[in-house]
Order: C-alpha cells, then sequence, then structure tokens
C-alpha cells in the first residue's frame, strides 16, 4: 500500500517545507545578500564597516568569553541536578517542577530580575548595607567594574539557562537501563566510576545535543546582557541590534546576523564531530 | 426565507468591509508614548475631535512603517505626529501632504512665523505643522545647592564651575553625584550636538576635530570624574534623580518632569552650563504632518487645528510637559513641575550667552549614524582614555564621510554651506 504511493511522505511534510521556505530561508537569504552587498553590487564594505567598528572586538571578546564561561558551568550543573533528582524518590516531580522555573521567564524578564538585584539601590546592596558590611551603595554593573559586571551577566544566563540543559538531561539519564549499574555495582565499581564509565557515556546524545542548543544560544545571548549591562558590555547580537534599531543601517546589522551564524554553525559541526553519536543510537 | 438569510449575509459582508472605511483617523506618533502620555493624548487631548485612533510608534519602527506604507502604496495613516528630524526624511522623499493653508490659518491666529518656517524643512511648501516644543535642561535636587562654589550663580554656570560643584558634592558625599542619560536609549548624542560642541566650538559639523574641540573634550573628561559611573546605563534621568542616585542631571524635559512634578519643592531646574563659545541649547519642535495618501486628509485636518488650539496646547503643556507652539502665556495655576521646567527653558532662551543648536536636517534616516560619531568619540575618549586627537580625527573622517554621503548641508549653529557640511 505505502510502496504504491511512494509520494504521500513527500506530501505530508511539504506543508512544512514550504513554511521553512518562506518564512526561514527566503529571509536567510535575503540578510545574506544585505549583508555582502552594497547598493545592488557585491561588497566587503558591511563587513568591513563591522570589523572595523569599535565595539567589534569587544563584542566578539564578550560573547566567546561569557560562552566559554557560562556552557561548563551550566553542563556541569545540569549533570549533578539530573544525578541527584535520580536518587530522590518521593517529590521528584516537586523538585524537578521548580528547578525548570526559569524556563517559563523570558529572556528580559529574567534580565530585569537580576538588574532588582544588583543594581545601585537594589536587594543586594540593601542586604549588605543592613548588615552593615558595606557603608555606601556599591555599583556592580557600571563600566568601571567590569569584572563585577561580567560576573552578574554570566551568574544571571547560568540561572536562566540551566533549566533547558536539565531537562535535556534528565530526559538522557532516564534512558539508562538500570541493569548496566547494577552490573558495575557487582563488579565493584564505584560511584565515581559509574558516572564516568556507564552514564556519561550512555548520554552522549543528550548531552551533544544539550551543548549544541545551549552553545547556540549563548553565543545569541542578548536580552540579559542588554538589561545588566546596556552599553557597557557589548554582544554580538547587541551590536546587530544597535546597527538595526539605533543606526539604521541594516546592511551593517545584517552582517552581524550572518556572522553569528556562521560561529554557530561552526560551533555545531565542531560539536557532532568532536562528540561523535553511534548511528544507532540516533533519535 | 432564502432570500432574507442571503441578504442579511451579503448585508453582513458590506457592513464588515465598509467599516474600516467609516472607522477612526489613524493618528502615529513618536511623541507622548509612555503609557501615562498616550492616555492623556487618547482621553483629554483628543477627546472632542470625532473617533481618532492614537497609535505610538518608537523612532526607528516609525521610520519603517511609513516607508513600508509608502512603497506598498496602501496607506492607513492619516496624521503623523514626531520630531522635526523625523519629519525631514520623510518631507525629503516627497511623501507628504503641503499643508500651506492650515499654516495661513495658524499664522493668523498667533503661531511665530519663525516656527512655522521651520515646518517647511527647506521646502517651498508647508511639510508640518508644529505641534509642541521643549528642550533640555539641568535639574539639581536642593540640597546640592550648598554646595555651589562660591559666586557661581545657578542660572548661569560655566563648566569651571559645574565641575567644582561635582568635586565638593563627591568630596561631601563620599559618592559622584552628577548623571547623564549615556544609556542605551539615552539623549546623551543630543547633548554633544547641542550643548557640548555649541557651547566649546562654536559649531556641530565643522568645528568636530578642532583644537576647541579637544579642549572641550579634555574638560568634559574633568567633569567626567564627578559624574556617576551608573550614566552609561541610564536612559531616563528622572528615576536616578527620584531614587537619590544623583543630585544634578540633564536631560530632555520630559525626562525629568515625572521627578519634577512629583516633588517641586525638592527642585531647581536651570539651564545648562556655558563653555568659552557661549551657552549652547537645542530647542526640540516636534511636527504634525499629513502623509500623501492618507485615506482620511480631512479628519486629519481636523485633528491638527484641534491641537493647535490654544487650550488643548495649554492642557498639553500642563499634562505632559511639551510647552506650546502658539504664543500662548501659561495659565498660572500651572502644574508646579511644569513651572519649574518653564522657568528653566525661558532663562536658557532668554541667557545672553545662548548658542541655538537646531536638530540635525538632510541626514536621512543616517541620523542613528550621526548620533553615533559623537557617541564613539564618547566612549573612546572619556570611558577608554584614548587620546584625544586620534579618535577626533578617525571620527572626524568617518563624519565627513557620512556627510558627503548624505549630502546634507550645514545648519545652525555651523556657518553655511554650498554642498555637503564640510568637518574642517
Amino acid at each position: 500500500m505505502t510502496n504504491s504511493r511512494p509520494w504521500i511522505p513527500y506530501l505530508l511534510i511539504l506543508p512544512s517545507v514550504a513554511f521553512l521556505a518562506l518564512l526561514f530561508v527566503v529571509p536567510l537569504v535575503q540578510t545574506i545578500w544585505l549583508a555582502v552587498s552594497d547598493n545592488g553590487a557585491p561588497s566587503l564594505a558591511n563587513a568591513e564597516r563591522m570589523v572595523t567598528d569599535i565595539n567589534f572586538t569587544r563584542s566578539v571578546k564578550n560573547t566567546f568569553l561569557l560562552t566559554i564561561a557560562v556552557v561548563p558551568v551550566q553542563i556541569a550543573l545540569a549533570l549533578a541536578m539530573g544525578t541527584m533528582v535520580a536518587k530522590v524518590g518521593r517529590g521528584r516531580e516537586t523538585i524537578l517542577w521548580i528547578w525548570t522555573i526559569p524556563l517559563g521567564i523570558s529572556d528580559l524578564a529574567a534580565g530585569l530580575v537580576w538588574l532588582s538585584i544588583l543594581q545601585n539601590t537594589g536587594y543586594l546592596n540593601s542586604l549588605l548595607f543592613g548588615l552593615g558590611i558595606i557603608g555606601r551603595q556599591a555599583s556592580w554593573l557600571s563600566y568601571q567594574t567590569p569584572v563585577a559586571l561580567f560576573l552578574a551577566i554570566a551568574v544571571a544566563e547560568i540561572w536562566r539557562g540551566t533549566a533547558i540543559v536539565m531537562v535535556i538531561i534528565v530526559a538522557g539519564l532516564n534512558q539508562v537501563p538500570k541493569e548496566f549499574k547494577e552490573a558495575a555495582e557487582i563488579f565493584g565499581a564505584g560511584p565515581w566510576t559509574r558516572f564516568w564509565r556507564i552514564t556519561l557515556p550512555l548520554i552522549r546524545p543528550a548531552l551533544q545535543s544539550a551543548l549544541i542548543l545551549r552553545t547556540v544560544l549563548a553565543f545569541e545571548v542578548f536580552a540579559v546582557v542588554y538589561a545588566l549591562g546596556g552599553r557597557n558590555f557589548p554582544v554580538l547580537v547587541g551590536e546587530a541590534y544597535n546597527w538595526q534599531n539605533q543606526n539604521q543601517n541594516y546592511s551593517v546589522a545584517a552582517a552581524y546576523a550572518v556572522l553569528i551564524m556562521i560561529i554557530s554553525l561552526a560551533a555545531t559541526l565542531i560539536y557532532l564531530k568532536a562528540l561523535k553519536v553511534d548511528p544507532e543510537r540516533l533519535p | 426565507m432564502k432570500h432574507i438569510m442571503s441578504f442579511g449575509i451579503l448585508a453582513s459582508t458590506v457592513l464588515a468591509f465598509a467599516s474600516p472605511v467609516l472607522a477612526q483617523t489613524v493618528f502615529v506618533s513618536t511623541q507622548l508614548r509612555p503609557i501615562e502620555e498616550a492616555t492623556v493624548v487618547r482621553e483629554e487631548l483628543l477627546k472632542d475631535v470625532g473617533s481618532v485612533d492614537y497609535v505610538v510608534e518608537e523612532p526607528p519602527q516609525f521610520a519603517v512603517r511609513m516607508e513600508a506604507e509608502r512603497q506598498a502604496g496602501k496607506h492607513t495613516v492619516s496624521l503623523v505626529g514626531a520630531l522635526h528630524g523625523e519629519l525631514s526624511p520623510l518631507a525629503d522623499r516627497e511623501t507628504l501632504e503641503p499643508l500651506d493653508d492650515l499654516a495661513k490659518k495658524l499664522a493668523a491666529s498667533g503661531m511665530p512665523q519663525s516656527l512655522l518656517d521651520l515646518g517647511k524643512l527647506g521646502k517651498s511648501t508647508q511639510q508640518y505643522i508644529p505641534w509642541m516644543q521643549a528642550t533640555y535642561v539641568m535639574a539639581a535636587k536642593k540640597e546640592a545647592l550648598q554646595y555651589l562654589p562660591a559666586g557661581a550663580d545657578v542660572n548661569a554656570l560655566n563648566y569651571d564651575q559645574l565641575i567644582e560643584w561635582g568635586k565638593n558634592m563627591q568630596d561631601a558625599t563620599g559618592q559622584p553625584q552628577i548623571g547623564f542619560p549615556a544609556g542605551p536609549k539615552g539623549l546623551m548624542a543630543r547633548y554633544f550636538q547641542g550643548y557640548f560642541y555649541p557651547s566649546f566650538t562654536g559649531g556641530v559639523v565643522r568645528t568636530f576635530q578642532s583644537a576647541d574641540a579637544a579642549a572641550g573634550w579634555e574638560k568634559l573628561k574633568a567633569l567626567w570624574a564627578y559624574v556617576t559611573p551608573n550614566s552609561t546605563s541610564y536612559d531616563f534621568m528622572q528615576e536616578p534623580l527620584s531614587a537619590g542616585e544623583v543630585m544634578v542631571a540633564w536631560d530632555h524635559i520630559a525626562r525629568l518632569k515625572n521627578a519634577i512634578s512629583a516633588a517641586p519643592d525638592d527642585y531647581v531646574v536651570f539651564p545648562a552650563p556655558a563653555g568659552p563659545k557661549g551657552r549652547g541649547y537645542m530647542p526640540v519642535v516636534a511636527g504634525l504632518a499629513i502623509p500623501k495618501g492618507a485615506p482620511d486628509k480631512a479628519g486629519a485636518e481636523k485633528v491638527i487645528e484641534h491641537l493647535s488650539m490654544p487650550e488643548t496646547q495649554l492642557l498639553t503643556a500642563s499634562k505632559v510637559g511639551f510647552f506650546p507652539t502658539l504664543n500662548v502665556k501659561l495659565p498660572p495655576d500651572l502644574d508646579a513641575g511644569v513651572a519649574l521646567l518653564a522657568g528653566a527653558v525661558t532663562a536658557t532662551q532668554a541667557s545672553k550667552d545662548a548658542v541655538i543648536s537646531l536638530l540635525p536636517v538632510g541626514l536621512g534616516d543616517k541620523g542613528g549614524e550621526f548620533n553615533k560619531v559623537y557617541m564613539d568619540s564618547f566612549q573612546r575618549i572619556v570611558l577608554q582614555n584614548e587620546p584625544v586627537a586620534d579618535v577626533l580625527k578617525a571620527q572626524g573622517a568617518t563624519m565627513a564621510k557620512l556627510m558627503a554621503d548624505t549630502r546634507a548641508a550645514c545648519w545652525a549653529p555651523d556657518a553655511k554651506s554650498d554642498g555637503p557640511c564640510p568637518v574642517e
């Protein structure tokens, strides 16, 4: 029956392909053309404008620093949280539910939450002042305190983005058969050995998805940084936004967008290569 | 029965399609955007002019929307309210209806001709009708006055006195107490274009990299030692003022109004400081215009006439703090905060050393990049401490290219130019 009509699957995916082509591929091509053209002719002027801008080097550096600082912490935290809930019997759902609350909050709202904590008149200063640790309001988020600003943004990002990693990793952990662990225990493997030799290799596909997702999202970080750092901490997407919205130069904004896409694609390829997943384990 | 049903369906369909034609005059504005102000416009200012749909739009989106409607040839907007500089690219594309009859009528009822001429945007016909005006001033908490340097008059400050004032306040309180709106949505670029450059160099574009400018930047660096580092996060100065984060601030009057109106007895409002070339100041004019192809031109004209009536203009002043474009006397029972702001505006306009700096004209959609030249210079010189001369040379080249690309002629206080305004 199916063999006689081989076109049926194609027909079924046609609407989504058409949808993607219309709303994803067309704007993508337009953006790329916008980035590499000037007055309708191919040109690298926009890329040059982007690279020579005073915030370019800083935004690249900040974005990479943030990614390098945030992603490993998130993966480690999510692994720890996932392993912890695996041991919990009653109340496991409640704990998971509470841990995933940040998932339901928009980026900007998360940034504003942390802003209310860290700004001059915020909760942290009030608390420190109340305890007599500081004599007057300290500012944590200004251009004069780059380390504190970086830490604040990293903490806010970790708080906001760990939940999604945890969800993926918990799903991966759930798929690890109990028998393997029991067998290892019988042969006398300690908790660390079991974790390194059994759990980690078996959740590799989940780890790969989580890493790709988080890294790509980390390169696209914007709203949290915008809320906390404003102009003080330029990142790539923030610069794209500024060029588009404030400077009204869509071509340079498109150049940034293309650069972010290239970096994200490269990161994804690296993860796909580095964390090879056996074909039979792919979904 | 069947006939009645099909008639009913037909009738409701016709009504459904016909209703947009009967519907409201769509009024898109980049001004009076905050929800409280928009509510005042909807519920009070536009109460008696029939059904008007007041829609607010951020300036960049406004430009995109108008351009999209022009390209599509499908117009929904009948009336626009925007700043002089935001209307000028629309006029450059010949997309605004000439409003000469309306202008004649308003001139007869007391709108100053000089202001009306501004609405021509350098063309032979009236492009927009001046709607309301504002400017930028400084505000200080009264308790800051005790730290004023000896002999300084707060209404006639110069930069040296402001620096000394800042130092006194910092010494007394342990913290920098001056604030500027240098955040992502702050209007700091206008400070450079309307206040800093005219005060120190007597120009805006021509004098961008002059020796006077370099001296001015050195002065600003000295001042910045007493400016709170949080300034690069401030968008509106009313919040840090009322939160007690700063005692002295510079900003647009509409962005100071909430703090001052809430506690008029706590503040003094005064002109920005003067530099060696005088006291730069930038009047801001918002105008009303009708796009070509407007679906409800008559309704739009009615709204313009209504908003230009003396009563409406006074109501606007007391509710949102933008001042009339008509020659009307502000009533004595005006909101105390608005009265304070009005006093500072008058003091600025009346000061003998005032140097008027107009909003940039002729830059089209490059206004953002023009602002960026000043903000980048500020970031490099003041925040990153790069050598002044190098930065001014590099940014001056960017500015010169921008002027050449847009072919924008000089505007006051720069001397007039044939062709693009040169960076000397």
